[in-house]
């Protein structure tokens, strides 16, 4: 091995390694963590009627992901762009484990006034996997 | 008096940069754990644009932060408030801290955007003077001189 090979495979293994950390998971293991918590499949039509609604608030989950989370979002106080949250539109959406419960403990709070429900994450995810290019 | 070195060096160099009237305002190495977790939402806002006394407030109540949750584990807030901690502006237009510790009521932000039209705040691209990116294109990068300055086309 000369030692271009040899540096070329070191970056490729850290390479590898650095995406195996970031990602430890995908949103169908997500979606079925949630329907097992609840004791019940995750519903679709359920999880996009739940992404829109405010829910008596001043916010709905789409008011900074968009009605069709399958484009980037925008935050509606900063105006930053958020990353698309459609998985089939953004390979990185929902990949980690932590991130997804930070931002669902989060934005339930923001657009609820608490954390959802088990069931609540996991119409949300059926309905997020099921929008496909 | 028992200062560590490297304070008193950051906070010469500080003013130094403020006096030259540098609009490099970020230090050179972001934290990281800023960057991911404070610019998941907005601007990494340059840490000299505040007080320390303002940002000591903003890391004790992220759980309202501005009217959302940005609540963080203990290990981060303690990473993040110690760093703006060290990198909090100590020049004179930062001295004091802004109403409701917001960079944008900040004396100095109204004072150089009072030219700018109210139908461009209204912008699609700009809505808040959060996006200071909408305008000053390296604003992650912490420069906000004139020659970074784009305004939207209308």
């Amino acid at each position: 091995m000369t030692p271009h090979h040899t540096l070329a495979s070191l970056c490729l293994g850290l390479l590898m390694c650095t995406s195996a950390l970031a990602a430890d998971t995908h949103a169908a293991a997500q979606l079925q963590r949630f329907a097992s918590e609840a004791g019940r499949a995750g519903q679709a039509d359920a999880g996009r009627r739940f992404f829109v609604n405010k829910h008596g608030g001043e916010w709905a989950c789409a008011s900074c992901h968009g009605e069709s989370p399958t484009q980037a979002g925008r935050h509606a106080s900063t105006g930053k762009t958020l990353p698309t949250l459609a998985p089939a539109f953004n390979p990185k959406s929902l990949s980690e484990t932590a991130r997804i419960d930070k931002w669902f403990r989060r934005n339930c709070k923001d657009v609820l006034g608490r954390e959802c429900q088990a069931g609540e994450k996991a119409d949300v995810l059926a309905w997020l996997l099921s929008l496909q290019p | 008096m028992n200062t560590p070195i490297p304070f008193v060096l950051a906070l010469l160099l500080g003013s130094a940069a403020a006096l030259a009237g540098s609009h490099d305002l970020s230090p050179r190495q972001a934290l990281p754990v800023y960057a991911q977790e404070c610019a998941a939402c907005h601007t990494a806002y340059p840490p000299a644009l505040l007080p320390a006394a303002s940002w000591q407030r903003v890391m004790a109540r992220l759980d309202n932060h501005y009217g959302t949750d940005a609540s963080l584990d203990a290990a981060q807030v303690q990473a993040i408030g110690q760093w703006l901690q060290s990198q909090a502006g100590t020049y004179k237009k930062v001295r004091s801290a802004p109403p409701q510790d917001r960079i944008s009521l900040s004396d100095w932000f109204v004072r150089e955007h009072r030219k700018v039209a109210p139908e461009l705040w209204r912008h699609h691209s700009v809505r808040s003077p959060a996006q200071c990116s909408a305008c000053h294109t390296q604003a992650d990068q912490g420069r906000f001189g004139e020659r970074e300055l784009r305004l939207p086309v209308r």
